[in-house]
């Protein structure tokens, strides 16, 4: 399965030539840092999913707004697609260029531009780094409350594209609960406000609407982020468990106690041992899955709900439970699952990371499920689990080297993207479709969303010029797909033809 | 009440609705999509054939374990609450209720969120998926019953809020969460520079607060969370008691400050968080501080010019209340500029192609 850009399934794009349009731009913002040549393309022909690479026409470095505006004017007029890129850590190919398009990479807007310790609110640039913002706000013991595991490296521009996650989810939600308003450029080079300072804006919820629409309905310019106050205490409890299952429902009944816990993660025994070679967390190399339970927020509070979850934990048939004693113990529990995907990439010349969701119950018969295409199929598969809300990170581990290695992980990827479908959930949860899962899409989706899906795209922008082919399937590529819903027995769009 | 009570008046009836709706498409008829009847005060006054969603009625799914539950829209909101409660859980946003016929459709579909909102988001925040009926009559889904979900645009929280001119809400589908263990409320004396002076501060500080207001010189503050951390800010704030039907009666507009006197009109002003107290010529007394003081009441017989020019110099916006009484505003909402309303324009027409949801509801043009 190639996932590159296909013209015959993904649509037509125009055909320029890229002298011509190298000069119509430097001739409309002079001042605009242009790449064109082959060596200073090469740094950007790809993002996080490295397995695919294209290089794109031109890359615009802008620095500010008026050549951003100016930029999408031209490309606007030219036809000619854009793809935006933040730091360019995605791991669904969000960010791949395309061969006739510019990459307008917004790595520029670096700075943050104000933080209101009293309203508990920053305003920063969309190439600011997502950590950076905590650590702006930590003077006023406050934070910014997503953390994917990328926080380091990965923008907030990015992290608006993708509605990206982090491991305190469940509590503290994704960027759309943190996010009050972004200011977006739209592909003809119109200023626009989405949501606002207070904490509502009048008309449609476009902000909701712009987080995790993968840059396809506009170029985010600024963002106001919500901060929180740093919680007072935060502990973190490890549970091992000698039977995934077992592990899986004590999950549940942690929530059926009434807790939410900051964060509830789970690995299974190939996770386990990767990152404890790796980091040397102190996991317990026995056992067949662990549980991390971190608990936040008042001392006395977190206290009694340590006591809660521990009971709730040896109720569950855990093995052993170990609460973290000090800060260092915290972090060094935290390293082994953050490190968890490098720790893989240890044990495995490549690995392909899956970000399928599911609702909890079905936790069991899923990872039967995975289970069963690692054997059939010879591939390892380590799993890590965002088990508080749901989102689970398959490691499949592979050899590109070896012929037809990468085929078959994206084949067995696919099929455990459909077994989250079938069971209820969703083929990503905060990694985002991107070109990854173009065609996992045609299994969540029947051919009249995926309809509606366009006909919202065509009202911020018709002539399809921002990133093309990414987000959303076109119905072409549904059918030639073949996993298209059948609904009623009935083909959707039978007029279509199929390749 | 119990499982067996409110399962007996399920009622899917989303079949006839797409049939509806489907023929108003074709004749090109106008609907007036009806829950409870209790909002359409909220809003610019809808011409149109009701389409009523009351029957479709009860709750498809509901997993404590999972915090999820799906409800058809026309389920009352208080069927949906005591279902909840039951399993010790509730709707985090606390929608207001303006009668005992108020759906959960209507309160997704005006969007309006109870005092907790600051502190723990907004309704579209816990929408997790929708089924819509669509321009064409057909029932189609959105988001799921995760609670993260990436795929494709976000159209749940598009359609929250946008009072029904975008498509029909069937079912929704809700992130739910625990009731807090403990709970405790409580009044200050105290003036409103102070009060907000206070709260910029406790809201710096990770402290169990769930809602407070000002007015007429005390500072009201509810706590909730675990025993020990409410009880250890309750004896640090001190105060008098305060009953919590105190929140639902500003939640409802039912406290006696809602009685608006004849010439006057009742608005909502949504500002910035610590946002000084506007220069506006209204008496303290008329002015009710909500979310810490990002949302205020106000009764007024300003116009609206005078009340937006200063809410938006502020940063935040205003929406009349009663845009039907004397000295109302005929426009409720606060107008968009050029670019968004070209946007709103396009997304209502291709959505909406014959304008047949809510017509105006909004605003004129759409």
């Amino acid at each position: 399965m190639n996932i590159l850009f296909d013209e015959r399934l993904d649509g037509e794009l125009a055909r320029r030539d890229k002298a011509e349009v190298l000069t119509d731009i430097q001739q409309a913002v002079p001042t605009l840092t242009l790449l064109h040549r082959e060596e200073d393309l090469r740094p950007f022909e790809c993002d996080g999913l490295a397995a695919y690479r294209v290089l794109p026409m031109l890359v615009a470095l802008p620095e500010n707004l008026e050549q951003v505006e100016a930029l999408l004017k031209r490309c606007h007029a030219l036809d000619v697609p854009v793809v935006t890129r933040g730091a360019g850590t995605g791991l669904s190919g969000g960010a791949l260029p395309l061969e006739q398009g510019v990459l307008l990479v917004m790595s520029r807007f670096n700075k943050i531009l104000s933080v209101d310790p009293d309203a508990r609110l920053a305003r920063v640039q969309p190439g600011v780094r997502n950590l950076a913002i905590s650590e702006a706000a930590a003077p006023y013991g406050l934070y910014y409350a997503p953390d994917p595991s990328s926080q380091i490296a990965c923008s907030i521009g990015g992290n608006v594209a993708e509605n990206a996650g982090g491991v305190h989810c469940l509590k503290y939600g994704l960027t759309v609960h943190n996010v009050l308003r972004v200011d977006v450029l739209t592909i003809e080079g119109e200023h626009m406000t989405l949501g606002a300072e207070s904490l509502d804006a009048p008309g449609f919820d476009l902000l909701a609407l712009m987080n995790g629409s993968e840059g396809m309905l506009g170029v985010v310019t600024e963002i106001t982020v919500n901060l929180l106050p740093k919680p007072e205490t935060a502990k973190v409890l490890m549970a091992s468990f000698d039977d995934v299952e077992k592990a899986g429902r004590a999950v549940g009944d942690i929530i059926a106690a009434g807790i939410i816990p900051g964060g509830l993660e789970m690995m299974d025994k190939l996770a386990i041992k990767a990152a404890e070679d790796f980091v040397k967390a102190g996991y317990p190399l026995d056992a067949e899955a662990i549980l991390l339970c971190e608990l936040d927020g008042v001392e006395a509070d977190v206290d009694d709900d340590c006591e809660t979850v521990r009971r709730v934990l040896e109720k569950a048939g855990a093995t052993q439970i170990q609460q973290a004693r000090d800060e260092a113990e915290r972090a060094k529990f935290w390293a082994g699952r953050k490190n968890a995907f490098p720790a893989v990439g240890r044990m495995s010349p490549d690995y392909y990371c899956m970000d399928g969701t599911i609702p909890r119950r079905e936790l069991p018969r899923v990872l039967k499920g995975i289970a069963a295409l690692s054997e059939q199929s010879g591939l390892a598969v380590a799993n890590v689990f965002h088990a508080g809300d749901g989102n689970m990170h398959p490691l499949i581990l592979f050899d590109a080297n070896k012929e037809g290695e990468l085929a078959l992980a994206e084949d067995v990827g696919g099929k455990i993207l459909e077994l989250c479908v079938a069971a209820g959930g969703s083929i990503t949860g905060e990694h985002g479709v991107g070109r990854e899962k173009i065609n996992q899409m045609c299994s969540q989706f029947q051919a009249d969303e995926i309809s509606v899906f366009h006909a919202l795209k065509a009202a911020f922008d018709p002539k399809r010029l921002l990133n093309p082919g990414k987000n959303i399937p076109t119905l072409a590529r549904c059918a030639e797909f073949g996993a298209m819903h059948v609904h009623n027995n009935e083909l959707p769009h039978p007029e279509l033809p199929r390749f | 009440m119990t499982d067996l009570a409110i399962h007996a008046a399920d009622c899917d009836i989303s079949k006839r609705l797409c049939d509806q709706v489907r023929t108003a498409y074709e004749t090109r008829t106008p609907l007036r999509i009806v829950g409870g009847d209790t909002r359409a005060f909220y809003g610019r006054p809808v011409e149109g054939q009701p389409l009523s969603m009351a029957e479709h009625n009860g709750i498809v799914s509901y997993d404590p374990v999972e915090l999820v539950v799906t409800v058809r829209a026309g389920t009352r909101l208080s069927a949906l609450q005591a279902a909840l409660a039951e399993h010790h859980q509730m709707l985090p946003f606390e929608p207001p209720s303006f009668g005992e016929d108020s759906t959960i459709g209507g309160a997704v579909a005006t969007g309006l969120s109870g005092p907790r909102r600051p502190w723990a988001g907004a309704a579209r925040d816990f929408v997790l998926g929708t089924r819509v009926i669509t321009q064409e009559g057909k029932l189609l889904r959105f988001g799921g019953e995760v609670m993260k979900n990436v795929a494709g645009y976000d159209l749940s929280r598009l359609m929250t809020g946008a009072q029904g001119t975008l498509g029909v809400l069937a079912d929704i589908s809700f992130k739910v969460l625990p009731i807090p263990t403990a709970s405790h409320c409580l009044r200050l004396s105290m003036s409103l520079d102070d009060a907000l002076g206070t709260l910029a501060k406790l809201g710096r500080q990770p402290l169990p607060i769930t809602a407070a207001a000002w007015h007429a010189g005390e500072l009201f503050i509810r706590l909730e969370g675990g025993t020990s951390s409410v009880k250890a800010t309750q004896e640090s704030l001190g105060g008098e008691p305060l009953e919590a039907s105190f929140w639902a009666s500003l939640r409802d507009h039912t406290h006696d400050f809602f009685n608006v006197n004849e010439g006057q009109a009742l608005w909502r002003l949504s500002l910035p968080p610590n946002t000084a107290p506007l220069a506006l010529d209204i008496p303290e007394t008329d002015i009710f501080y909500d979310w810490g003081g990002s949302q205020r009441w106000v009764k007024t017989a300003l116009d609206a010019q005078t009340l937006r020019a200063a809410c938006q110099a502020a940063g935040g916006h205003a929406t009349c209340y009663t845009p039907n009484a004397q000295g109302g505003a005929s426009e409720p909402f606060t107008p968009l500029n050029a670019v968004l309303e070209k946007y709103h324009r396009n997304l209502k027409t291709q959505l909406d192609a014959h304008g047949i949801f809510n017509p105006g509801r909004l605003y004129a043009a759409f």
